[in-house]
C-alpha cells in the first residue's frame, strides 16, 4: 500500500507549526516520528491532506528542569531516553522503559510527544508517564495548559488536544528517594505491542500509591488508593486483591477471563517488583 | 621477521559431493546485487494495482469506474479472450472450480481481484482503484470449515449443491482396532498460516514483437508450469511466451501457483501493448494472495496396554478456501493426509476420511512440509496421550511402534515405501541428548519463578522427489516425468549447466556445481547454473516436493556422465589412444603414458578441429541427460526432534530451553546447505507452533492484514538448536542423497506442543490447537482449573 497524495510542511518553530494548523482548519496531521502515522498513512487509514512535521523543530527537543520536575520537549526521542541523554529524576524509569519500547529503529524515530499524541493504550508511555503522575503541555494559538496525562488520555487513539494545539512538552515530577517503581508487561514477542501492562508506583513518604493497568481498549485503569491492597500499606504483594483487579478490568471492558488473568498476573509482577 | 603466509585456497580441499563449499551465489546475495523481479526496469513500465474485493461474498451488481479513468480500469468485460484457471484433480468425484483472473458474477473471497488499474506509479494506480466504486450485495459468507458442510449452509459455488472440493476414504480393516485396551480420541486443529517469504510474488509483463512473444517476468518457482497454465489462461502457443523468473527471495510454495495476477498483466502486455509490473505488498501477501494449512482432525488412536498401537481412525477437514489453486489443486491437502498419516509406524488397522472443503477464504496451496505438519501434529500428540494413557514416557512409545532398520525398505499401511533409514536410532539418540531423566527431575525439583518445564518430541517423515507413479494417482495439471539438465562445456572448458528446476534460497548453484566437480572435475568456480528461464533451459515442473536435488541433481550427474565420455573419446583422439585406453580422472582424460586436460579438449574441439581426425564424435560437447531414480515412489528423509520448554501458566508464554534434532537426509551434497535448510525451517516451525495464524472473523474478514498481527518468529524467538546427523543412503538415487527441503518446518510444532503438554500436565492442561498463544494456554489452565474444582 502506498499513502494516498498529501502536503508535506516541515515548519523550524513551534509558532509556524501552529500556524500551518490553524490555517488547515482541522484537516491537517501532526508527525512526530511517524512510527505509528507512518504506516497508518500507507494503509490508507489516515488520508490527510497536510502532514506537519514537527520533529525538526529545536524548541521541542529541549530537556529542562523546572523547580522539582524534568521538562521534556514533545520530539525527545524514546533513543534520546534510553541513551541517557537527559537528566534522570526517576531512578533509572525513563530509560528502563524506553529501552523497552519496539526495536531500536522504532525508538531512533520516535518521540515521546507523538507516543502520548497517537494516545495507543499499548504504548509504554501511556501507561508509565500516568504511574508517574506526569502531565503534558498543551500549546495552541490561545496559549498553554497543562494537564496530567490521565487526564489527556481520553481513549485508544484519543485524547484531549483541542484543534490547533500540539503536545509541546512533558513534564514528570522527580521521584523522592523512597519512591518504589514496578513495571511489568507481556508481549508476544519482545517489540511487538503489549497485550497487558502494569505500573506501579509507591511513594512511602508521601503515603501515596498509584497504580495503573494498560494496553486495555480504552484509558488506562488508574487506582489512587490502597483499595487493591484491602486497605494495607505494608506486605502489598502478599494483600494484593486480584479478584477487585480482575472486577475492575471486567468493568473496563475485558471480557475474556483468560485476559483478564494475564492483565492481573502482569499487575501482580509490577507490584512484586515495587515491593521487593 | 615474520609475515602470516597468505592464505592460500587448497586446490584439493573436497568440492564435490558432501563437501561443506561455500555458496557460489552469496558474493552477489551478501552484496545486495541479486535481481529479484522489483529490481527490473524496462523503459516505459507501468505500475498496476488491483481493485479487489472488501468482502467476501457478494453478488457484483455494478463495477463504476470513473470516466477519467475509463481507458487504464479494467474488468473481467474487458478481458476478452481470457479462460478462468482451472486446476482440476482426476481423484473421483472432484468438484471442479473456475477461478475467473477478475471476478465474474460474484466474489468469493476477501482481496479477489475485481478491476485492475493501471498508472505511472503504484501510489497514482492505488488512487485509482480507490476511486472504483463496487456495488456489491453481500451474500452469507461460509467462514469456518466445520460448518460448511452443514445442510444450510451458504454456498460457494452454487451449482456443486454442496460446499466439498472432494472426499476421500481410505480403510484397512478398522474393525480389528475397536476392542483395544487403550482409545484416545481428540479434536485438533492447525491454524490457518501465510508463507511470509521475504520477497512477496512480483510481475512484470512486456511483449517483444520482434520474437512475437510475450516475455513474462515472475517470482516463480516453477517458470515452465507458468507457461502451461498461462497458455491455457491465455489461449496461445506456448512458443509464444517466455517466462523468467529470476532471483528469488524465498518461495516455500507460495511462488508455486499460477496468479490471476500473472493473467491479468499478461493480457494487458498482449493487448495494450504496455510493458506493466505488479507487485505483492504485505497486506495482499497476507489476506489476498493464497493462505496455508488450516486443518482439523477428529482422531482416535486405539493402542494395547503396552502402548503398541492397534490402529488409527480420523476424519479430517482442509479449508482449501475458494478455488482450486493451479497446479497443485485443491484437494492434494486433505488427499495427503491420508496417505501420510500413518508415517513410519507400524499398526494393523487404518482408517481416513477426508473432506477438502470450499470456504470464501482465498485458496490454499502447499506451504513447505505440505499436509505433513499438521499430520505430525496430529498423530504426534495423540502418540503423546496414548503414553499417558499407558503410563510409558512418551519416547518408549515411540520405540514400540516405529519401523525398524532391519525391515527396510518398508512398506506401511498406506503403501508409502520407505526407502531407508533407522528412525528408533534417531530416537534413541534425540532422547538421550535432550536427556529425559534430567528433565524428569527438575521437574519434580520445581522452579524457583514458578514456570513449568516439559520437554516433548516429534519424528516425521519427509517423502521427497516422489515423481509420475505418485503424481499420475493425483491426476492434477502437472506431473513430473525424468528431469532434464544440459550440461555445455565451454570453448575456456568452463561448464554451463542448464536446469528447469529453480533456487530460491535452496543453493542450487552451489550443489549442482558440486554434482558436476564429482563427475566431471571441472573447478566449481568455473561452473555456471542456469536457472529460471524457459528459453534457457529443459522442461521441468520446477522446484517443490523437496525434489530438486535428487532429480535435478540426478539429471546433472547424468547429463555430466555423458559429457565425460564424449570428453574422453575426444582426449583419446588427441592422446593418439583408443578410448578404451583412456579413462577420466580429476578433469582429465588420462592415457598409461600422458593425459589431456578438459580445458584442452574444450579448446581444440571448438577452436581448433583442424586438430582432431575426421572421424571424431561429432555429437560434441553440449549434453542434455535425463534422469529418474530407480524406484519414483519418493525418498523418504526423516529426523526427530526433542525439545524442553519453561511455561509460564499464568502469562501463557513458552521459552525454549534445549532443542535437538536428529536428522538423516541421506547422503548431503553439502552439510552446511543442509544445515541451513533445517534452521530455516525450525524457524518456520517454532513459528507455526507458537505464532503464526490468520484469523477470520464469521464474514470471513481476515483479521491479520500486517505484519503486526500476523507475528512471524525472530532472532528472539528461534533458539540455536543441537544438531545432529545420520547418513542413510537412499537405494534408488543418485549418490544416495534424498530431498531434504521441508522437514525442518514440520516437527517443531508437534514437539513443541508436546513439551508444553507435558509442563502442562500437572495441572490437568492440555493444547491440541495450533499456534499455541499466551491466550490459548492461559485459558486451558483456567478450564482445567474450573474442571478440577468442585
Amino acid at each position: 500500500m502506498k499513502a494516498a497524495s498529501f502536503n508535506y510542511e516541515r515548519p523550524k518553530s513551534v509558532r509556524d507549526a501552529l500556524g500551518l494548523l490553524a490555517k488547515a482548519e482541522g484537516e491537517a496531521r501532526i508527525m512526530a516520528g511517524g512510527q505509528s502515522l507512518g504506516p497508518m498513512l500507507n494503509l490508507r487509514l489516515v488520508q490527510p491532506p497536510l502532514i506537519i512535521d514537527i520533529a525538526s523543530i529545536a524548541e521541542l527537543r529541549t530537556i529542562e528542569h523546572d523547580g522539582d520536575a524534568l521538562v521534556i520537549g514533545a520530539c525527545v526521542t524514546h533513543a534520546d531516553i534510553e541513551d541517557g541523554r537527559l537528566p534522570d529524576v526517576t531512578h533509572g524509569v525513563l530509560p528502563r522503559i524506553a529501552r523497552g519500547i519496539a526495536y531500536r529503529a522504532v525508538r531512533n524515530r520516535g518521540t515521546i510527544g507523538g507516543s502520548l499524541g497517537h494516545a495507543d493504550p499499548a504504548a509504554d508511555w501511556v501507561t508509565t508517564l500516568t504511574a508517574l503522575g506526569a502531565s503534558v503541555q498543551l500549546t495552541g494559538a490561545a496559549g498553554q495548559r497543562d494537564l496530567a496525562v490521565a487526564e489527556f488520555i481520553q481513549g485508544a487513539l484519543q485524547t484531549a488536544l483541542r484543534p490547533g494545539e500540539l503536545v509541546t512538552a512533558i513534564r514528570i515530577p522527580s521521584l523522592s528517594s523512597t519512591a518504589r517503581f514496578g513495571y511489568a508487561k507481556a508481549c508476544r514477542k519482545p517489540g511487538e505491542f503489549a497485550h497487558a501492562m502494569g505500573a506501579v508506583l509507591i511513594e512511602p513518604d508521601k503515603v501515596r500509591n498509584r497504580i495503573v493497568i494498560g494496553a486495555i481498549d480504552t484509558t488506562p485503569i488508574v487506582v489512587n488508593d490502597s483499595s487493591l491492597f484491602g486497605g494495607a500499606t505494608t506486605h502489598l504483594t502478599q494483600q494484593f486483591d486480584r479478584a477487585l483487579a480482575d472486577r475492575l478490568l471486567m468493568q473496563a471492558g475485558v471480557t475474556d477471563p483468560a485476559a483478564r488473568h494475564i492483565h492481573v498476573s502482569v499487575l501482580a509482577r509490577a507490584i512484586a517488583e515495587a515491593t521487593a | 621477521m615474520t609475515d602470516t603466509a597468505p592464505t592460500v585456497p587448497d586446490d584439493r580441499a573436497p568440492r564435490g559431493v558432501g563437501a561443506r563449499l561455500l555458496r557460489k551465489e552469496d558474493d552477489r546475495f551478501l552484496r545486495g546485487r541479486g535481481q529479484y523481479v522489483a529490481d527490473i526496469r524496462l523503459p516505459g513500465l507501468k505500475d498496476v494495482a488491483f481493485v479487489r474485493s472488501p468482502i467476501a461474498h457478494a453478488r457484483i451488481k455494478a463495477i463504476h469506474v470513473p470516466a477519467e479513468y475509463r481507458d487504464v480500469v479494467f474488468t473481467a468485460d474487458d478481458l476478452t479472450g481470457i479462460k478462468p484457471i482451472r486446476a482440476v484433480s482426476g481423484l473421483p468425484g472432484f468438484k471442479i472450480s473456475e477461478q475467473p483472473v477478475l471476478a465474474v458474477g460474484k466474489v468469493r473471497h476477501v482481496g479477489e481481484l475485481v478491476a485492475m488499474c493501471v498508472a505511472r506509479s503504484r501510489a497514482e494506480a492505488e488512487d485509482i482503484a480507490a476511486s472504483v466504486e463496487l456495488d456489491l450485495e453481500p451474500l452469507p459468507a461460509v467462514h469456518d470449515m466445520r460448518l460448511a458442510r452443514d445442510p444450510g449452509s451458504a454456498l460457494v459455488h452454487e451449482h456443486w449443491g454442496d460446499n466439498v472440493f472432494l472426499e476421500t476414504n481410505f480403510e484397512v480393516d478398522i474393525s480389528a482396532a475397536l476392542d483395544a485396551p487403550i482409545k484416545v480420541t481428540r479434536e485438533i486443529s492447525t491454524a490457518r498460516q501465510c508463507m511470509a517469504p521475504l520477497e512477496g510474488r512480483g510481475v512484470v509483463a512486456t511483449f517483444d514483437h520482434r520474437l512475437d512473444q510475450l516475455t513474462l517476468y515472475t517470482g516463480s518457482q516453477m517458470p515452465h508450469i507458468v507457461r502451461n497454465g498461462l497458455s491455457d489462461c491465455l489461449g496461445i502457443e506456448q512458443g509464444c511466451i517466455r517466462i523468467i523468473a529470476p532471483d528469488i527471495g524465498g518461495g516455500f510454495g507460495h511462488k508455486g501457483i499460477l496468479l490471476p495476477e500473472e493473467v491479468c498483466l499478461s493480457w494487458l502486455a498482449m493487448h495494450k501493448g504496455w510493458t506493466v509490473r505488479w507487485l505483492e505488498d504485505r497486506r495482499e501477501h497476507l489476506s489476498a494472495s493464497a493462505n496455508c494449512r488450516e486443518h482439523a482432525y477428529n482422531i482416535t488412536v486405539y493402542a494395547d496396554r503396552d502402548g503398541r498401537l492397534r490402529g488409527i481412525d480420523c476424519v479430517a477437514t482442509v479449508d482449501s478456501g475458494a478455488y482450486s489453486s493451479y497446479p497443485f489443486s485443491a484437494c492434494l491437502e486433505a488427499a495427503q493426509i491420508a496417505s501420510i498419516l500413518p508415517g513410519p509406524y507400524r499398526m494393523p488397522a487404518y482408517r481416513c476420511r477426508t473432506y477438502s472443503v470450499a470456504t470464501n477464504k482465498c485458496p490454499i496451496l502447499p506451504y513447505r512440509g505440505v499436509a505433513r505438519t499438521g499430520v505430525c501434529f496430529a498423530l504426534e500428540l495423540l502418540l503423546d496421550a496414548v503414553a499417558a494413557e499407558a503410563g510409558l514416557e512418551p519416547g518408549e512409545v515411540r520405540l514400540r511402534n516405529l519401523v525398524q532398520p532391519q525391515d527396510m525398505p518398508f512398506d506401511n499401511i498406506t503403501n508409502k515405501h520407505f526407502d531407508s533409514g533407522d528412525y528408533p536410532g534417531a530416537l534413541r539418540r534425540a532422547l538421550t541428548a535432550i536427556d529425559v531423566p534430567a528433565v524428569r527431575a527438575r521437574q519434580q525439583r520445581g522452579e524457583p519463578d514458578g514456570r513449568l518445564i516439559g520437554t516433548g518430541v516429534s519424528i516425521y517423515c519427509e517423502q521427497a522427489a516422489h515423481g509420475t507413479s505418485v503424481y499420475a494417482g493425483w491426476g492434477i495439471p502437472m506431473v513430473p516425468g525424468h528431469e532434464q539438465a544440459t550440461a555445455r562445456l565451454t570453448p575456456d572448458g568452463g561448464l554451463e549447466l542448464r536446469v528447469g528446476v529453480h533456487s530460491h534460497g535452496q543453493g542450487l548453484e552451489t550443489t549442482l556445481a558440486q554434482v558436476a566437480h564429482e563427475i566431471l572435475g571441472v573447478d566449481p568456480d568455473k561452473i555456471r547454473v542456469i536457472l529460471g528461464d524457459t528459453a534457457m533451459t529443459p522442461y521441468s515442473t520446477g522446484t517443490w516436493g523437496s525434489r530438486s536435488m535428487v532429480m535435478a541433481g540426478g539429471a546433472v550427474g547424468t547429463a555430466c556422465e555423458q559429457l565425460v565420455a564424449r570428453a574422453t573419446r575426444i582426449g583419446a583422439k588427441l592422446l593418439q589412444l583408443a578410448p578404451e585406453a583412456v579413462t577420466w580422472r580429476e578433469g582429465r582424460a588420462c592415457g598409461p603414458n600422458g593425459s589431456v586436460g578438459l580445458a584442452e579438449i574444450a579448446h581444440t574441439w571448438y577452436r581448433r578441429p583442424q586438430d582432431l581426425p575426421n572421424d571424431v564424435d561429432p555429437s560434441g560437447l553440449e549434453v542434455t541427460g535425463g534422469y529418474k531414480p530407480v524406484r519414483d515412489s519418493g525418498t523418504f528423509s526423516y529426523a526427530a526432534h526433542a525439545v524442553t520448554v519453561a511455561v509460564d501458566p499464568d502469562l501463557g508464554e513458552v521459552e525454549l530451553l534445549d532443542y535437538v534434532i536428529v536428522e538423516d537426509g541421506g547422503v548431503l551434497v553439502n552439510p552446511m546447505i543442509v544445515d541451513g535448510q533445517i534452521l530455516g525451517g525450525l524457524a518456520q516451525g517454532i513459528g507455526t507452533a507458537l505464532y503464526e495464524e490468520m484469523p477470520f472473523d464469521e464474514a470471513a474478514q481476515p483479521l491479520a492484514t500486517t505484519l503486526a498481527d500476523y507475528l512471524l518468529p525472530g532472532p528472539t524467538e528461534v533458539p540455536e538448536p543441537r544438531l545432529f546427523h545420520m547418513e542413510t543412503p537412499s537405494p534408488y538415487t543418485m549418490f544416495g542423497v534424498k530431498g531434504i527441503g521441508e522437514g525442518g518446518a514440520i516437527a517443531p510444532p508437534a514437539a513443541i506442543a508436546n513439551a508444553v503438554n507435558d509442563a502442562l500436565r500437572p495441572l490437568g492442561a492440555e493444547l491440541m490447537q495450533s499456534p499455541l498463544s499466551p491466550h490459548r494456554i492461559v485459558a486451558a489452565v483456567l478450564a482445567a482449573k474450573q474442571a478440577s474444582s468442585p
